[in-house]
């Protein structure tokens, strides 16, 4: 194709573009709209008016991909047409785009509309934006009415009072639209309206509109109203509430859709701290009573993310929900469905902090207990990880005698997230129960780890050998736990060999260098004969790592000969962590030849090995 | 005026009420493939129960064949109110009294109202349609299965059906009734009335999806004024599936209505019409779930060109540019989809849209994909659209030459390429001088390809 073979060079990008633009290929087309600043900037800012421009606002009829790309690349192209002054050029093209069907494309052009608005003036965007807007709002076609709602909120603060009184009309007519795919376009965006409006307008305009909206025949266009309801709240004086967004609500959180009530529910923070303390008091809290006992399981379980109630007035809120929510979330706790349970366990043990130790011990242990025994996993898992809000609460002696029993069965869970949650809690139970509890209660369970048949577990199970050994020190590591790691070493089962590896790795420093030398060494030595390779090499990598803890004497006597021998051995992965940590160690003056690039193909490999190692 | 094509009467399933149905009555014109998959697994509740008051104590009434004449009216309108009353089915023990008298009077309301003449009078409109009102609009509970796939998962089946079932079959009785009157009927068969039927067409349950289609077609036939609204509202819950949702469980049954709709609009098509066409159901064609509801839009869409042939255009530039990229199971339904559409065509139709078709086709012979090249070339099997390309050979010819030749040496599945020799040969014979030409510049090509390289 020929488009540019005149013999003005600079016609070039464009006509390479158009080429581009009119291939069969999509990514050639997509490539080169994203190249579209280059061509722009090549062009310079009179030839992308006069030029490039036009040629996109025509062309406008390509895979949704491709527009697209040219949708976000308008918004940021200001600079490429001349600045602020010339903004304007970029609305035709865009405004084709905020047309489209596509959902995606059309609210990226909405984006960028939203975003080159804030560089017209003043002036330009009465005579150019606003315009625009209004041809969208009044569109034969849904897709531009429902671009239209998104544009509103950006032009009216900066508008004359005769164009804001026109943008309020053309909103409240897009609020009762034919079509329910608008109305919700306008009642989700209600809220972001009201906030740039003159209050005694959100009196006037938006609460009527809002109370259509939120009584609309369809759920869906009631659920945005809702969110806008929020919005509108919040922007009200107190006094003002009770009488225009009130009844509203109270309507919204008993709609016969379920969709809108868990709505209510999802935004049941927001909207607390929307009408503020009192109204929180008399209103919501009944009204959210009733959510928790929902029919629904999906109301329940958005109501039960938020028994919390973080924004109750400080002085009542401990007695609210006392008296109000904690006899519903008894219920809860043996809901029949596992999300909204599970929902529950994430956030019941927050409560604590709220009710004081003596309402803890006596009302939410129990249901603590409850949900730690609960079918699902996930519940479990939940009580978990959330057990140090408890722990400040009520202190770990009186935490783990009531809790033990149930951790100790969640430690041989099925489920080898919920193993791995209670494993991360060792230290902190260990530290606090002392040597003796520990040992009586506890280590068994902590050995048992080391030979999990999964990967992780094992590995978070070395990681807290470290731990207790930091908390409970060197002897008690040699007595208990070193003999039962070393023992390991003989196990028929190469993984648990590599776990005895991955221990010392993990303990030697905190051993000590007796220790290490005394009763860890010799052991890993002594594997470096082993048949697997895995085992082999992971002897390399831990000498290398245990070698700052051991003496010189030690090192050349017993860890270079070992080292040498496996620097020889016929595996290849072997040789190279051989190698390494020799030279890790600087144990040698090496010559430098033998760091040439026939390892990294065995490094490249080792990646694999070691990925493929971990089940 | 518009007509649709009558459906035959029907009753979607049949019913274990206390009479039993004509066997000819059952014939439907649907197919029961959704009746089929549907086995009872688990089933859920409805909304509604939160909002039912304590729950009264119901009598047995007498029987409506016992009453007097004089006093049926009465009895039936009171069978009415008495069946508005709604029990709770997920606790399948509870008031198992209360619920086998609601069941009762209904069989004997559908048996009245499906056998006697004469019982519904005026008064008995507003308390029918209440009845079923109260019993029907509920909103569907959520569906326990977030990720549900219509082709895949078991539907969740409605607990109350052995009651709603009735209520439907009653509702279906009193439309068909040749008592009934739309003028009477329509005060209370509203627009909003119409619009919660429709919404419970996203009901998971097929059986329950099977009646309300049955009635829907009723009430479009038989409320003339209704017709344009309910028309705008499948519009709409098919833009919100296509463009917001992207779930809607009843899409295969509204196309079905509207496929009989569509064969009853009057020519010329109106604009309204069209845009339907071009700007809901082609888009339709994009959805994930489009093998669900496939055959359906098919038929539709041949329907609107049986109408009309200036659409054949619109819908193969439309079909085209929503060809799947990488969904081959789709691939296939838009071949076959095209075949229908080919089986159908107007020779100068055809002559409007051979050149990207055939550009297409040519892509779809070459994807690696066996089955998607082997509907491709199945089209030469079709005498039809053999025919077209015959008297058009001089355009598609050159068009899919190089492809054929191509694949024929290089696809690994043997069948394709069997398949592509026969279409070679067919072409050798309807013009061997093209194919020769094509054949030796085509080699010349390739030389010169090897040569740059």
């Amino acid at each position: 194709m020929g488009t540019g073979t005149g013999g003005d060079d600079s016609l070039y990008p464009i006509a390479v573009l158009i080429d581009e633009l009119r291939n069969e290929d999509v990514q050639l087309r997509l490539n080169s709209i994203k190249k579209l600043s280059t061509i722009a900037l090549a062009l310079g800012v009179e030839r992308t008016r006069t030029e490039l421009l036009p040629f996109l606002t025509d062309t406008i009829y390509d895979e949704d991909e491709v527009l697209l790309a040219l949708a976000e690349q308008l918004g940021s192209f200001t600079v490429l047409v001349g600045g602020p002054e010339f903004v304007h050029c970029l609305l035709p093209p865009l405004e084709s785009l905020a047309t489209v069907e596509e959902t995606v494309v059309r609210d990226k052009a909405v984006e960028s509309l939203r975003k080159i608005s804030q560089e017209h003036s003043p002036v330009d965007l009465e005579v150019h934006f606003v315009p625009l807007v209004k041809r969208l709002a009044s569109g034969d076609w849904f897709t531009s009415r429902t671009s239209a709602c998104g544009l509103f909120g950006v032009c009216y603060p900066r508008v004359s009072s005769t164009v804001k009184a026109e943008i309020r009309q053309h909103f409240r007519t897009l609020c009762s639209d034919d079509t329910p795919m608008v109305r919700r376009a306008a009642s989700s965006k209600l809220g972001e309206f009201a906030k740039v409006l003159e209050l005694d307008y959100v009196k006037s305009d938006i609460i009527p509109l809002f109370t259509a909206l939120a009584s609309d025949e369809q759920d869906s266009v009631r659920l945005l109203a809702v969110e806008a309801g929020v919005s509108i709240a919040a922007l009200l004086p107190q006094e003002d509430l009770e009488d225009l967004v009130m009844p509203t609500l109270r309507q919204a959180a008993e709609d016969k859709s379920w969709r809108v009530r868990y709505m209510v529910a999802d935004k049941f923070s927001e909207l607390q701290k929307a009408v503020g303390p009192e109204i929180t008091k008399n209103d919501l809290v009944p009204a959210f009573q009733n959510l928790l006992k929902d029919c629904e399981a999906e109301v329940r379980t958005a109501a039960a993310n938020k028994v919390k109630g973080e924004v109750l007035p400080e002085d009542s809120r401990e007695t609210i929900i006392m008296t109000h929510i904690l006899p519903c979330v008894k219920e809860l706790v043996s809901d029949t469905n596992q999300h909204v349970k599970s929902a529950l366990a994430s956030v019941i043990m927050g409560l604590s902090t709220i009710l004081g130790k003596d309402n803890t011990v006596e009302h939410l242990l129990p249901l603590f207990l409850v949900q730690l025994k609960d079918e699902y996993p996930e519940v479990r898992l939940n009580i978990i990880s959330n057990l140090d809000c408890v722990n400040e609460v009520i202190g770990i002696r009186q935490l783990s005698q009531s809790l033990l029993p149930a951790i100790v069965e969640l430690a041989e869970d099925a489920k080898w997230r919920v193993r791995l949650a209670i494993i991360e809690y060792m230290p902190l139970l260990a530290g606090q129960l002392g040597v003796e509890f520990f040992d009586e209660k506890l280590n068994s369970l902590c050995m048992a780890w080391l030979i999990d048949h999964v990967y992780a577990i094992r590995e978070a199970a070395t990681c807290n050998l470290m731990k207790l050994v930091e908390k409970f020190g060197a002897e008690w590591a040699q007595n208990t736990i070193v003999p039962k790691v070393l023992g390991m070493a003989n196990d028929s089962n190469y993984l648990h060999r590599m776990t005895t590896l991955f221990c010392i790795n993990a303990l030697s420093e905190v051993c000590g260098q007796e220790i290490t030398t005394k009763h860890m060494l010799p052991v890993v030595l002594k594997m470096s004969t082993d048949q697997v390779a895995n085992v082999r090499f992971n002897v390399a990598r831990c000498l290398q790592k245990i070698g700052p803890v051991l003496d010189s004497s030690a090192l050349q006597a017993e860890v270079k000969p070992v080292l040498e021998k496996l620097a020889t051995d016929q595996d290849m992965d072997v040789k190279y962590f051989a190698l390494e940590a020799i030279s890790g160690m600087y144990l040698f003056n090496l010559p430098t030849y033998i760091f040439s690039e026939t390892f990294s193909f065995s490094s490249i490999l080792f990646f694999f090995f070691s990925f493929s190692l971990s089940p | 005026m518009e007509t649709p094509t009558k459906l035959p009467p029907s009753s979607p399933s049949s019913p274990t009420t206390g009479f039993s149905v004509p066997s000819a009555e059952k014939v439907d014109g649907f197919p029961r493939r959704s009746m089929r998959r549907a086995r009872q697994r688990r089933s859920h509740s409805s909304s509604q129960f939160r909002y039912q008051s304590s729950q009264v104590e119901l009598t047995p009434l007498p029987l409506l064949k016992d009453a007097p004449v004089a006093e049926l009216h009465d009895l039936f309108c009171k069978k009415l109110q008495q069946c508005c009353v709604l029990f709770d089915f997920l606790d399948c023990v509870a008031d198992l009294k209360g619920k086998e008298i609601k069941r009762a009077a209904l069989n004997e309301l559908v048996e009245s109202v499906a056998t006697s003449r004469g019982v519904l009078i005026e008064p008995l409109y507003p308390e029918a349609i209440k009845m079923i009102s109260v019993n029907i609009f509920r909103t569907l509970p959520p569906s326990e299965n977030p990720e549900f796939d219509p082709e895949e998962d078991e539907p969740a089946l409605e607990a109350s059906w052995p009651h709603l079932q009735l209520v439907y079959e009653f509702f279906l009785r009193f439309l068909e009734s040749p008592d009934f009157q739309p003028s009477l009927a329509k005060r209370y068969v509203d627009q909003k009335f119409v619009l919660q039927l429709l919404e419970l067409f996203d009901s998971e349950d097929p059986r329950e999806r099977e009646y309300l289609k049955t009635i829907l077609h009723r009430v479009y036939g038989k409320l003339l004024g209704l017709r344009a609204y309910i028309r705008k509202q499948i519009n709409n819950i098919f833009l919100r599936f296509i463009y917001e949702t992207e779930r809607f469980n009843g899409v295969a049954e509204l196309l079905e209505i509207l496929g009989s709709i569509i064969n009853g609009f009057a020519l010329p098509l109106k604009s309204e019409h069209k845009q339907f066409l071009v700007r809901v159901l082609i888009p339709l064609h994009t959805a994930k779930s489009l093998s669900i509801f496939h055959a359906q839009l098919a038929y539709c869409v041949v329907q609107f060109m049986e109408k009309d042939a200036t659409v054949t255009e619109h819908i193969i530039r439309g079909l085209l540019r929503y060809w799947p990229k990488t969904c081959t199971q789709k691939e296939v339904m838009f071949l076959g989809e095209i075949e229908e559409i080919l089986d159908v065509i107007e020779p100068s139709q055809f002559i409007r849209v051979q050149e990207p078709l055939f550009k297409q086709i040519a892509a779809c012979i070459s994807s690696p994909h066996f089955q998607v090249a082997e509907r491709a070339l199945y089209f030469w099997n079709n005498e039809y659209i053999l025919s077209l390309i015959e008297e058009n050979c001089q355009v598609i010819l050159p068009l899919v030459f190089g492809t054929l030749y191509r694949v024929s040496k290089e696809h690994w599945n043997q069948t394709i390429i069997s398949l592509i020799y026969n279409v070679l040969k067919t072409f050798m014979e309807m013009n061997s001088k093209l194919f020769d030409d094509l054949t030796s510049s085509y080699k010349v090509e390739k030389q010169n390809e090897i040569f740059r390289l």
